[in-house]
């Protein structure tokens, strides 16, 4: 590959008191990668993403996106930049219609947030249209986002995180609290507008159908550190890996597929 | 500066920290177990006073005397656990704002009971048998009571201190504060533990009240006094950390001291009298603090706010109904003026709801889709009040520029108090905002040269076309009806999304670029502007204003308007500050003891009538069209 990676994190770290949440995490991901980051509870995942995406300042380490240096920029800005986010536990704006959580996203992305005077509606409308037709919800554009089953509030958020047309898609635990056909659906998706968009994807997994069905790549964390980085067929096989981490039993591979 | 003026200033600074403390360590205690911030702290506090000073006059000798403190302490704290059975339990699960509120409503019900109880007049206790005397600090006469109260701070601290680590007590209260899950996995008594902890709290504050039985007199002012101050002392040492109160409290007894110790100094060839600008000075290093450390100087950061979900309604355009009605209720106010001929009362009642309708639309835009509660918003009022005043009177402007620069000068104050506020969240905003508003109401009030201190200014009229009844009241038409259009449009517009987008998820609005506390910022101004329209307004109805114009009652009002009409409907406001005006102006004139009607009343909203009036209208609405 000679293009630059998307995004590009090296030697980061982060401890909490005497706790190292990452210690020394360098890896790269690339346009039209689906890359797995797996790792038993508090392996620091979580605090990964939340460094990439600038809701944490690490205390060592920098993140570039396609060769800049982002570390420590806000969020807001970050976003700007071309970095979409879903939440381990999915947030959407409750007391706005689901499309226009969506033109909420699409206009904040273009730093139209601030107009005082124009009506939202019918800003950004075809555009959040055809970003719920993407991801399944045209019907429900209309509806208040309060009160959507689980698995469309997943879905919304998918699509607002991608309303800002982001280079790079960062997905914590996208599946967790789904049913395996709704986690299979998802995760196919993902998958297609990640290769519509040629996104690149980094996203956390509990479920190893999807990731040994649907990731390009997979990296093991442990403790802060990596340690295991290759296709779905090297990890499956490394020995390490299947002790720190299948190694309880090798049965949660197979687990629901 | 002498040396010796500091050393005599910090020892009475010591002895008003102490004081502080005790206050500013229950409301620590109790949030700390409960997360219920208590508006009613300074009401403790207030009738430990009352109470101590009572008791010493009655019984007998120096161990009447100690014992009638330690008795009023006691019954405050038995107060307090009533309190906790009676109204804390049934407002733990609603939304903070309704805890705020109503915590506040039992202020004003306790307020209203001393003055029943012990009438307007201040009362001053006597002097602590054994320490009349003084004791002499470099050439200086200090009260001994004073070096008594100055100790008796860290005393108690000591005494909480190993409260917290000794007793079984005392670790299920440090549990309680770290985990609050915990408490109940561990198969603890939840609802005695939250009774103990309140009683325990409201003790501290009696405590505190009852030992300035010797140096202050009892007056119905203290509450609010208090509480401002131990806000500032809570937020500065950090939200549930005592040993932070008692350093808070000292830090800014302190800057006092050394402010009153300076005296008046010259800076830059202009004579500034120090010791007027204490109240500034507790601002500026509260200001300080949350720029550095937001979560205090030993608290810990606050966890994203947990918000109770949004039950809002998305927000729809006008439909044809809802067109008629507005239209039909303009038309409605543009008859007024020719009703004063059969009902001379008519227009002088509408003004006040368009004064009103402004000011609680202008605090529905912060509070509804800003989320931020302020308990502070006369402060804004104030500003356009007083700015319009001086324009008026002072620079002899013609009345709309005078107009225009009252709502300048809010606009300019929310701006600058705004920066600060919209960094917070939840309780510490609504702590933040009325601690501000205290110290406009305080600059006010000693700034006499200039605003009038506390006679206020008089003589504010209007010029043609304004100067007769019905002109003022078709401006002041004019301005609510262009104030409520515009936060229509802005509410509509994509900076009224995103203001709602970040009040429902702030991580996720800000990891879709949206910058919500610049956001929140501009909202804040806005609604400070047209609040201090709202009080420039005012200002020309009445002619004269004083520092009433901006004091907390005034922004509590604003806030049973919001909250009666309905926070979650654009209309709200107007439902509710007519309708409050109405009983204002009619019912609460009636009475001395309106404090209590209105502490009622707001009771009666949280716990019977959340949604208020536009909630209980669409709950008809719906069950009409259910049913049909
Ligand atoms: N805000 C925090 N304060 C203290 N410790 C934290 C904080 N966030 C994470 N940690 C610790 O860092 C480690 C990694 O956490 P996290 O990134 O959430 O892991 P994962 O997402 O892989 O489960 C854990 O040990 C966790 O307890
Ligand atoms: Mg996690």
């Amino acid at each position: 590959m000679t293009a630059p990676p998307v995004l590009s994190v090296g030697n980061l770290a982060k401890a909490y008191g005497g706790v190292h949440a990452l210690d020394g995490v360098s890896f790269d991901v690339h346009a039209g990668e689906l890359l797995a980051l797996i790792g038993p509870n508090g392996a620091g995942k979580s605090t990964c993403f939340n460094v990439v995406n600038g809701q944490i300042r690490p205390d060592a380490g920098t993140v570039r996106l396609e060769g800049r240096d982002i570390t420590g920029l806000p969020p807001r800005a970050i976003a700007r930049l071309g970095v979409g986010r879903t939440f381990q536990i999915a947030a959407v704006f409750g007391s706005l219609t689901v499309l226009a959580n969506v033109e909420t996203a699409l206009l904040a992305s273009r730093g139209a947030s601030f107009g005082l005077w124009r009506p939202q509606d019918g800003q950004a409308r075809g555009e959040a249209l055809d970003l719920l037709a993407q991801t399944g919800l045209a019907a429900l554009a209309d509806r208040p986002a309060t009160g959507l089953a689980y698995g469309d509030v997943k879905r919304l958020e998918l699509a607002i995180a991608i309303a800002g047309s982001p280079r790079l898609l960062l997905m914590d635990e996208p599946t967790a609290g789904m049913g395996t056909h709704e986690r299979l659906a998802l995760i196919g998706l993902v998958r297609r507008l990640a290769a519509a968009r040629s996104l690149a994807v980094l996203f956390t997994e509990h479920s190893m159908d999807v990731v040994f069905g649907h990731a390009t790549r997979v990296i093991v964390l442990a403790r802060g550190r990596v340690i295991a980085d290759g296709s779905v067929e090297e990890i499956r096989a490394d020995p390490q890996v299947r002790a720190v981490y299948l190694g309880r039993s090798a049965a949660t591979g197979e687990r629901g597929s | 500066m002498a040396l010796d003026a500091l050393a005599f200033q910090m020892i009475n600074g010591l002895a008003s920290a102490s004081g502080l403390f005790f206050v500013a360590a229950g409301l620590s205690i109790i949030f700390g177990v409960t997360r219920i911030v208590n508006m009613a702290h300074g009401a403790f506090y207030m009738l430990g006073l009352y109470l101590a000073v009572t008791l010493a006059d009655r019984l007998p000798g120096p161990l009447g005397y100690w014992g009638g403190l330690l008795l009023a302490a006691l019954a405050v704290g038995l107060l307090g656990a009533a309190v906790e059975v009676l109204l804390l339990r049934r407002i733990y699960h609603v939304p903070e704002l309704y805890q705020l509120v109503a915590t506040f409503a039992l202020a004003l019900i306790l307020n209203d009971a001393a003055l029943w109880l012990w009438g307007p007049e201040d009362l001053l206790g006597p002097r602590a048998p054994g320490l009349k005397g003084s004791v002499e600090l470099i050439g200086r006469r200090l009260p001994e009571y004073d070096v008594f109260l100055a100790f008796a701070g860290p005393a108690v601290l000591l005494a909480l201190h190993l409260l917290m680590k000794r007793t079984r007590f005392g670790r299920t209260v440090r549990a309680a504060t770290q985990d609050r899950e915990m408490v109940a996995a561990l198969g603890i008594n939840e609802a005695l533990l939250f009774t103990a902890v309140f009683a325990l709290g409201a003790f501290l504050a009696g405590l505190g009240g009852a030992l300035q039985t010797a140096r202050e007199p009892a007056n119905l002012n203290l509450d609010l006094a208090v509480l401002g101050d131990a806000f500032v002392v809570v937020v500065i040492g950090g939200m549930g950390s005592i040993p932070g109160a008692y350093l808070a409290a000292v830090l800014v007894a302190l800057v006092k001291a050394l402010c009153i110790a300076l005296g008046t100094v010259e800076i830059a060839g202009l004579a500034f009298n120090m010791s007027k600008l204490t109240l500034v000075a507790e601002f500026l290093v509260m200001a300080l603090v949350l720029v550095l450390r937001p979560q205090g100087l030993f608290g810990r950061p606050q966890a994203a706010a947990a918000r109770a979900a949004a039950s809002e309604a998305p927000l729809r355009p006008m439909g044809g109904t809802g067109r008629a009605l507005a239209l039909a209720a303009l038309a409605v106010a543009l008859a007024v003026p020719a009703l004063a001929t059969v009902w001379a009362y008519a227009p002088v009642l509408a003004l006040d709801m368009l004064i009103a309708v402004t000011f609680a639309a202008s605090l529905h835009l912060l509070m509804g889709p800003g989320g931020m509660a302020s308990f502070g918003h006369a402060a804004y009022f104030g500003l356009g009040a007083y700015g319009t005043a001086l324009a008026a009177t002072g620079l002899g402007l013609p009345t709309l520029p005078a107009f225009a620069v009252g709502i300048l000068a809010a606009g300019a104050g929310a701006l600058l108090f705004g920066w600060f506020c919209v960094r917070l969240e939840g309780v510490y905003l609504a702590m933040l905002t009325l601690a501000f508003a205290q110290i406009v109401w305080s600059v006010v009030f000693q700034w006499e040269e200039v605003t009038g201190g506390s006679n206020g200014l008089i003589g504010i009229w209007p010029d043609w076309p304004f100067d007769s009844r019905a002109g003022l009241y078709l401006a002041a038409l004019a301005v609510t009806v262009a104030g409520l259009y515009l936060i229509r449009r802005l509410i509509f517009a994509p900076f009224g999304h995103a203001l709602r987008a970040g009040r429902d998820a702030r991580m996720r609005a800000e990891a879709s670029g949206i910058d919500v506390a610049r956001i929140r910022w501009l909202a804040f101004t806005a609604s400070g502007m047209l609040a201090g329209a709202a009080g420039g307004l005012y200002a020309f109805a009445k002619g004269s204003i004083s520092p009433e114009t901006l004091a907390v009652g005034r922004s509590i009002d604003a806030l049973v308007m919001v909250l009666l009409g309905g926070l979650a409907s654009p209309a709200g406001p107007v439902l509710g500050a007519g309708a409050f005006t109405l009983l204002q102006d009619t019912v609460m004139r009636e009475t001395d003891y309106w404090r209590a009607l209105l502490g009622a009343l707001i009771l009666a909203l949280v716990l019977l009538f959340p949604g208020g009036i536009a909630g209980g209208l669409s709950r008809l609405f719906a069950g009409g069209r259910a049913d049909g």
